[in-house]
């Protein structure tokens, strides 16, 4: 395979463009240069001669195509010497690139910037509709099956529950004892400065109850089985397992999400609740290892530093909150489009936004319980 | 190395692949020459698309022999496999454009890979393989998830000829497209054939492509090749599975040929 080669020959006014070799993908690199000299030959007549020419593929053809075109606004080149075997396909490549593309219009400048902050503001409405809509939808399902109860699909609340409930477990465990522990080891650090130590124990058993126990698990759940709802929703909308359970009748609101985001709210509860025994021990813990505290003076303290009223403010908000992580988890799972990439895109949108809308819902749940004495 | 020689351009011998303890191919052996179309066909499970898929390398053999355009795939280098790979084009069954790329980009993705030339002159003939497919400058920055079943098909094809290969592998191109579609793709399939000198070895049901654009047709049935011929040969065949096969199409095609003559 001998390189392909381009000859620039002038005779009197025309300009003849001789190409020989192989002209195939392999040395379109270096024909490419060849081409755009030709390109930039100047005015005039040109014709181009194949006759040397030994191997053609497509980029061949379309760059001896270039040629053709080369001349400009003086009409397009002659070609002679064309073996028969390459007449199909270069004319069937002549044949292309007449119309040029209309390329998407990217935005730049000012304008585009302006365009973008419009449409992110416009995109915020969207997100609260969709939000709203699926909450409509699931409120729609719930007095639907209320109405119907054998269509509640047991077998799968089950299942769902089984997986975001019984094995969160041991790592809601393990991560709210460490937080317990290192919450109470910094009260002793500080309040020792003060001669303060007992109330570590008010401090962690109120922090425990009231917000951090159910926060650091809603934030888990949310990251652990709101983005698996996302993910799953999303692969069955891309391969339309959606669309089949709408004809065959089945509403997948009532079917695939109202299941999921019951056992969600079934389960953040249980999952709080468990969570903020294992900080309240992981303080425990810490209090008689690095405080010097004994067990039963901290269980002491602990029961005159909480009332019911603190563990009830943290178990109220667990199933709104379970609630909020359900619907965006399966609200994002529906959007997803027809790309792989959209799916990802999604799970992310999914975890960041049902952990944000989690704290702001903890931010009102304070204001209401102060406003109120709890 | 130039195509037309007396070489088969795809040569098997005594192929064994399976999973697990099923064999799926036992000891096959076929011969594809350059520069023409083969159908392969065979019951649904048969093995066809692990066939195929064997031949690239997707899926391991036991043993046995592929030599492609003269290069036995276990002897080959590493280096002389990757100068091998970009000789050949495959289009999947369903396609396989990647969901996250436009058309555009799908098409561009193996030149990106193994030609360094210009981003201008990869979209040129980027959309002069997508006009060669009958797709248009307006499909350019479509995403797989806006294209229909048959312009799914037309861009696999377009990326699976985005090097100019030697030969092409598709896997049923036509199924799950309506008949004129089928058709239209097996005219494309057969002008480019012609056009750009390739040889096709192609997996399918379609009785339509089979008799119009495969110059020969072999059959897969228990692991083997069991017959291999044009058509007229399928009719002569005494084996059971090609006699039903062919069987019921037999009459059908006595038919249009009666029709044609009225006409
Ligand atoms: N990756 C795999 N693992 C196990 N078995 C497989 C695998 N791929 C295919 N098979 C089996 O090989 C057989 C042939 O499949 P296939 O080649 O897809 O059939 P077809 O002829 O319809 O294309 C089938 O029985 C299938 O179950
Ligand atoms: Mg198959």
């Amino acid at each position: 395979m001998t390189a392909g080669t381009l000859e620039i020959r002038r005779d009197g006014e025309r300009i003849d463009l001789v190409a020989a070799g192989s002209w195939t993908a392999s040395h379109a690199h270096a024909l490419e240069g060849l081409v755009e000299t030709a390109e930039k030959a100047g005015p005039g007549p040109r014709q181009v001669d194949l006759a040397g020419l030994g191997e053609m593929d497509t980029f061949g053809a379309w760059l001896v195509q270039r040629l053709v075109r080369s001349g400009g606004g003086d009409g397009e080149a002659s070609i002679v010497g064309v073996r028969e075997s390459y007449r199909d396909l270069l004319s069937r490549v002549a044949a292309t690139n007449r119309r040029t593309p209309r390329r998407r219009t990217s935005e730049t400048g000012f304008g585009g910037w302006l365009r973008s902050i419009g449409r992110s503001v416009e995109g915020l409405g969207g997100e609260l509709t969709t939000f709203v809509q699926m909450l409509g939808a699931v409120a729609v399902a719930i007095v639907r099956t209320l109405a119907h109860p054998r269509s509640f699909r047991l077998t799968s609340f089950v299942n769902q529950l089984d997986r975001v409930g019984l094995r969160a477990v041991p790592i809601i465990l393990l991560v709210t004892v460490l937080i317990g522990g290192i919450i109470a080891q910094q009260g002793f650090f500080h309040f020792r400065k003060f001669g303060a130590d007992d109330y570590v124990v008010d401090m962690v058993g109120i922090l425990v109850l009231r917000e951090i126990g159910v926060l650091i698990v809603a934030i888990m759940v949310a990251g652990r089985s709101g983005s698996s709802y996302t993910a799953e929703l999303g692969s069955m909308k891309m391969r339309e397992e959606i669309d089949a359970l709408q004809t065959m009748g089945r509403d997948p609101v009532q079917v695939l999400i109202l299941p999921r985001i019951a056992a969600l709210v079934v389960a953040l509860p249980i999952l709080a609740f468990l969570g903020s025994m294992a900080a309240l021990y992981g303080g425990l813990l810490v209090a008689w290892g690095y405080g010097g505290m004994d067990q039963l003076i901290y269980l002491a303290r602990l029961r005159e530093a909480v009332s019911l009223t603190h563990f009830d403010v943290g178990m109220i908000k667990a199933p709104f909150m379970a609630l909020v992580i359900g619907i965006v988890a399966c609200s994002e799972g529906m959007r997803v489009k027809g790309s792989a990439e959209s799916l990802g895109l999604q799970t992310t949108v999914s975890v960041v936004k049902s952990i944000f809308l989690v704290i702001v819902l903890d931010g009102f749940f304070a204001i209401f319980f102060a406003s109120i004495g709890m | 190395m130039t195509l037309g020689g007396a070489n088969p351009a795809i040569s098997v011998r005594d192929l064994v692949v399976g999973f697990g303890d099923h064999t799926v191919l036992d000891r096959l052996s076929l011969d594809v020459r350059s520069g023409e179309i083969l159908g392969v066909v065979g019951a649904s499970g048969g093995g066809k698309s692990v066939f195929l898929r064997t031949m690239i390398g997707l899926v391991p053999k036991r043993s046995g022999q592929v030599v492609l355009l003269g290069t036995d795939l276990d002897r080959a280098s590493d280096a002389d496999l990757r100068g091998l790979e970009r000789r050949w084009g495959v289009l999947f069954q369903h396609g396989a454009l990647f969901s996250s790329l436009t058309v555009r980009q799908n098409v561009q993705f193996p030149m990106r890979e193994y030609l360094g030339i210009s981003q201008r002159l990869m979209d040129e003939v980027t959309l002069a393989k997508l006009e060669m497919v009958g797709l248009g400058p307006d499909d350019l920055d479509k995403f797989p998830s806006e294209l229909s079943g048959g312009m799914t098909k037309r861009v696999a094809l377009a990326r699976a000829l985005a090097l100019d290969p030697e030969i092409v592998f598709l896997d049923e191109p036509t199924s799950g497209l309506d008949p004129i579609s089928a058709g239209e793709f097996d005219e494309l399939i057969r002008t480019l054939q012609t056009t750009l000198k390739l040889t096709v070895f192609m997996v399918t049901h379609d009785l339509d492509s089979l008799r119009t654009i495969c110059d020969r047709i072999a059959v897969l049935s228990d692991g083997r090749i069991v017959t291999v011929g044009p058509l007229a040969a399928m009719y002569e065949s005494d084996h059971p599975w090609v006699k039903s096969y062919f069987g019921g199409e037999r009459a059908s095609l006595h038919f249009s040929a009666a029709a044609a003559t009225e006409v």
